[in-house]
């Protein structure tokens, strides 16, 4: 076990936990911060997607120790003109069926959106092909990042 | 089709609870007395709920309602409507859709609706096609549609009959719009809160009156989705989400063999794990418990644990084919016959045999199985994404020694599911409760499981072998036609097997035993198998191999006969069948068939009907040269499911069936090695991505007829379109699936 400090969302955050925890545990059963989701534990999924610095990483692959110096970025906390835009776009094409794997999925539209403001099809394939979607919401999930992008230029 | 419990046991006494025991339904009774008033008596969930804008599942108590008109609708003074959904939210649109029908008849504004779970109560909210509280068989809109329409009416007329005696004007006189009651020659106006207490004294009509088709206002337009906003924010709430004081979490190590026995175990290692509470031998493993995931994940990987093999089913997947193919090899119990397929075979010059091979499959459903469960003072409280409540409140209810009603189960939006939470034997309730029971039920315990364990787990869409002859005449006709389909009865052994007539599980021929088509001969036959490998239903059920094998069979006949894979489909269907002949001509109509298609591409259609549904599918396919399997470009789909409660929901059941589908037909397989499952995770079961999800355009065909399902139906056709034109592309016809080989 171990005293750290971490930063999530803007707030400073003392723990003491296993370093070696993934975390996303230390995110969902510390923080008690849910949005982020379990769903495979070995990087294949993308659900557990968080900003790490502003970039999009698996948080079930990160040791907690690893992220102390960082600034982390849950769904809970993503904000700015991207997110909005990603956020209002998926209630706009109603992407969500079972909306387990949605805040991975945001997380990464919003981290490609910044990235690429105006993404072609090979993009998205490229920025999103991490993020699995069991219920396969794939087609509208390209729509919304479409309609974002879109909305950000104006 | 009717679930009656009448074999085994019924609905309610399968937890085996004792009768004699006294309970808190006594009390129950005394303070709820019948009807209305009991509704009111009983405990309001704070399940998973939505909202839509202002509309939206909701959370938190729906017990502020003034006027409760029966067990799915709560007004509150506010005029909020909040409709108590019986269906589980994993996907497909059930609390939008019912909320709708709802907010139909009662005339409601869309904005004033709020959607909330109901809570396990068979005798209130049972499927009306199952005789059990439960989700499946793409039912949830069909057994719905007059049941909450007559809800929503009912409560209309009571509204309505408040406003007229306050303001004492004829109740036909008064109008109700987008929630506003008004009378327009006494030039007033109300909403439903203003009325809502007033109505909560009157009697529900006996038989409230239902719009005519051609009336509805909401019905038929495509209202957003109550729980998006909740679900693209990360606000919605599963069961994995869900906490209480002082709760541990179980991870379970089962059995590395399907029919394996716990021998030994050593937790020493286990127990010097920083956070491992607790260990404990359950019926199903060994449980570690833990104060959080990781704990107990660390924990279990500790864990040194021995297993008797004895009873285990041992072999490895190629021996398992090896005995069902033996078994295709004669005719099985005969389910469909007509003419003398043996015979015509048997004289023919033209004829094809083929065997196909469809692998288990796992569901993986995103949120992985898991319940929690704390022991109340008067019972238990599970909160779960349950698909069966009668069946999971009945066996958390069994193993704690309690009543079903003393088990208070509330459900929770589930990450998916495609049948894995529908288990007959309530496997994660039950699982969960044995772990709550093995620590004295002291502390509130919630079970999950790793995406190893659901993987590796069972419950799986069953391996099947299916052989088939055909053959055609000198004019290229399809002439004789013999399937013999192999592989286990889902039902068998299970309360559901009160729906297996003369030994024949429909699940295993469903979808093979009624062709469409008219074909001279035909004979369809099967074996069934039994192995210790648990099968389940999974999303279409038989339809996802009988499908696959009869569409494809029959387009390998149409090239044998020189045929066009829609005209000969039509031909054969003649008249008789006019919603399926409708959906194949709409989508031949979408995809404009016979057109040119791109170079290095070609097409495929198929088309099935399951769960009262009518789907074809076109998919345009081209070579992935990676891989040497099908990309697939485009499909085209039309669909017919009655009346199209919300346009925009089905097209998404079709997208998300189409790529279900296809990701299980081009990439995955469960394959044993000496009895040991050789996949275990989204590496090795590999799942479709967003760079793999063809473009999907969506034909909905206007019926008039009652709304059926769209969960599932969407999938069937996928793999048979895709197979088709990838033969017509390569010449490669693909029998044993997935498409891509599994390296085992």
């Amino acid at each position: 076990m171990a005293k750290l400090t971490l930063a999530v969302n803007g707030k400073s955050h003392e723990v003491d936990v296993d370093p070696e925890m993934p975390l996303l545990w230390l995110l969902r059963d510390e923080l008690k911060m849910t949005g982020t989701k379990f769903g495979c534990g070995i990087a294949q999924c993308g659900a557990c997607t968080v900003h790490i610095d502003g970039v999009p990483t698996r948080s079930c692959q990160t040791l907690v120790e690893d992220a102390v110096d960082s600034e982390i970025v849950t769904i809970e906390g993503v904000a700015g003109s991207e997110a909005k835009a990603v956020q209002d776009a998926w209630i706009k094409h109603d992407v969500p069926q079972c909306g387990y794997c949605q805040s991975g999925q945001v997380m990464s539209a919003v981290a490609l959106l910044r990235d690429t403001p105006a993404p072609t099809d090979e993009d998205i394939d490229a920025g999103m092909s991490g993020n699995l979607c069991r219920c396969a919401t794939y087609v509208r999930i390209r729509q919304a990042i479409k309609t974002a992008a879109e909305t950000l230029k104006g | 089709m009717q679930f009656l419990f009448d074999k085994h046991n019924t609905a309610t006494d399968i937890t085996g609870a004792d009768a004699t025991r006294p309970t808190r339904r006594t009390i129950l009774k005394s303070i709820g007395g019948v009807g209305a008033g009991l509704v009111l008596g009983t405990q309001l969930p704070t399940a998973a709920k939505a909202d839509s804008g202002a509309a939206a599942v909701i959370k938190g108590e729906a017990g502020t309602a003034a006027f409760a008109p029966n067990a799915f609708i709560r007004i509150a003074p506010d005029s909020t409507v909040t409709v108590l959904i019986k269906h589980i939210e994993f996907g497909q649109g059930p609390y939008t859709g019912l909320t709708t029908l709802v907010a139909e008849e009662l005339d409601a504004d869309w904005s004033q609706m709020r959607a909330q779970s109901a809570p396990a109560n068979t005798a209130l909210y049972k499927n009306l096609l199952f005789g059990v509280q439960g989700t499946g068989g793409s039912t949830a809109m069909a057994n719905s549609f007059e049941q909450m329409r007559k809800a929503g009416a009912a409560a209309r007329a009571m509204l309505v009959e408040a406003a007229a005696k306050a303001w004492s004007v004829p109740a036909d006189e008064i109008t109700v719009s987008k929630g506003v009651i008004a009378h327009e020659g006494a030039g007033k106006t109300s909403t439903f809160g203003e009325f809502a207490e007033a109505a909560a004294k009157l009697a529900p009509p006996a038989e409230p009156f239902l719009k005519d088709p051609s009336e509805f206002v909401l019905i038929g337009t495509e209202l957003p989705r109550l729980d998006s906003k909740a679900k693209s924010t990360g606000q919605a709430e599963f069961t994995i989400d869900a906490d209480r004081p002082d709760m541990l979490t179980v991870l379970i190590q089962r059995p590395p063999v399907f029919g394996g026995k716990l021998k030994s175990f050593n937790d020493s290692e286990t127990r010097k794990v920083p956070g491992v509470v607790d260990v404990k031998s359950l019926p199903r493993g060994v449980a570690v418990y833990a104060e959080g995931f990781w704990a107990a994940k660390k924990g279990r990987d500790a864990l040194q644990v021995e297993w008797d093999e004895s009873e285990a089913e041992t072999r490895s997947t190629a021996e398992i084919v090896a005995d069902y193919q033996k078994s295709a090899a004669s005719t099985g119990q005969v389910v469909a016959t007509a003419g003398d397929a043996e015979k015509v075979l048997a004289n023919s010059g033209k004829t094809v045999d083929a065997e196909y091979i469809f692998p288990y499959l796992a569901h993986a459903p995103m949120e992985t199985e898991d319940c929690l469960i704390e022991a109340t003072d008067s019972g238990a409280k599970v909160w779960a994404g349950s698909q069966f409540p009668t069946l999971d409140q009945g066996a958390v209810a069994q193993t704690l020694g309690l009543r079903p009603e003393e088990v208070d189960l509330e459900t929770l939006f589930a990450g998916g599911s495609f049948g894995r939470r529908a288990t007959p034997v309530a496997d994660i309730a039950y699982e969960c409760a044995t772990a709550v029971k093995a620590i004295d039920r002291k502390r509130p315990v919630k079970l999950i499981f790793t995406r190893e364990d659901d993987i590796q787990g069972g419950f799986y869409r069953p391996m099947v072998v299916h052989r088939m002859k055909g053959a055609v005449d000198a004019d290229g006709n399809i002439s004789a036609w013999d399937h013999v389909v192999v592989g286990q009865s889902i039902m068998e052994g299970t309360p559901f097997e009160s729906m297996m007539v003369d030994g024949v599980d429909p699940t295993l021929v469903e979808g093979a035993r009624e062709l469409p088509y008219a074909i001279p001969n035909r004979r369809v036959s099967f074996h069934k198998k039994s192995l210790a490998v648990p099968p389940l239903w999974w999303r279409s059920v038989g339809h996802t191999h009988n499908a696959y094998s009869t569409e494809t069979f029959l387009d390998e006949l149409f090239a044998l006969g020189g045929k066009d894979p829609v005209e000969e489909r039509l031909r054969l269907m003649g008249d008789k069948h006019q919603r399926l002949t409708g959906v194949l001509k709409a989508v031949a109509e979408l995809a404009d068939w016979g057109s040119a298609v791109p170079e290095g591409r070609a097409r495929g259609v198929a088309l099935h009907k399951s769960f009262n549904s009518y789907v074809a599918e076109i998919a345009e396919v081209s070579i992935d040269n990676d891989e040497g399997i099908p990309h697939v470009n485009k499909v085209w789909c039309a669909v017919d499911c009655g009346i199209a409660v919300n346009p925009d929901i089905i097209r998404a059941q079709m997208e998300g069936g189409i790529g279900y589908g296809l990701g299980h037909i081009l990439y995955a397989g469960i394959t044993l090695k000496n009895g040991r499952v050789q996949q275990s995770n989204f590496d090795t079961y590999r799942s479709l991505r967003i760079n793999e999800m063809p473009e999907v355009e969506v034909a909905i065909v206007k019926s008039a007829a009652s709304p059926t399902g769209v969960g599932e139906p969407g999938v069937p056709p996928i793999g048979p379109a895709v197979a088709n034109a990838w033969a017509k592309l390569t010449g490669k016809r693909v029998r044993n699936l997935p498409f891509l080989p599994i390296d085992a």
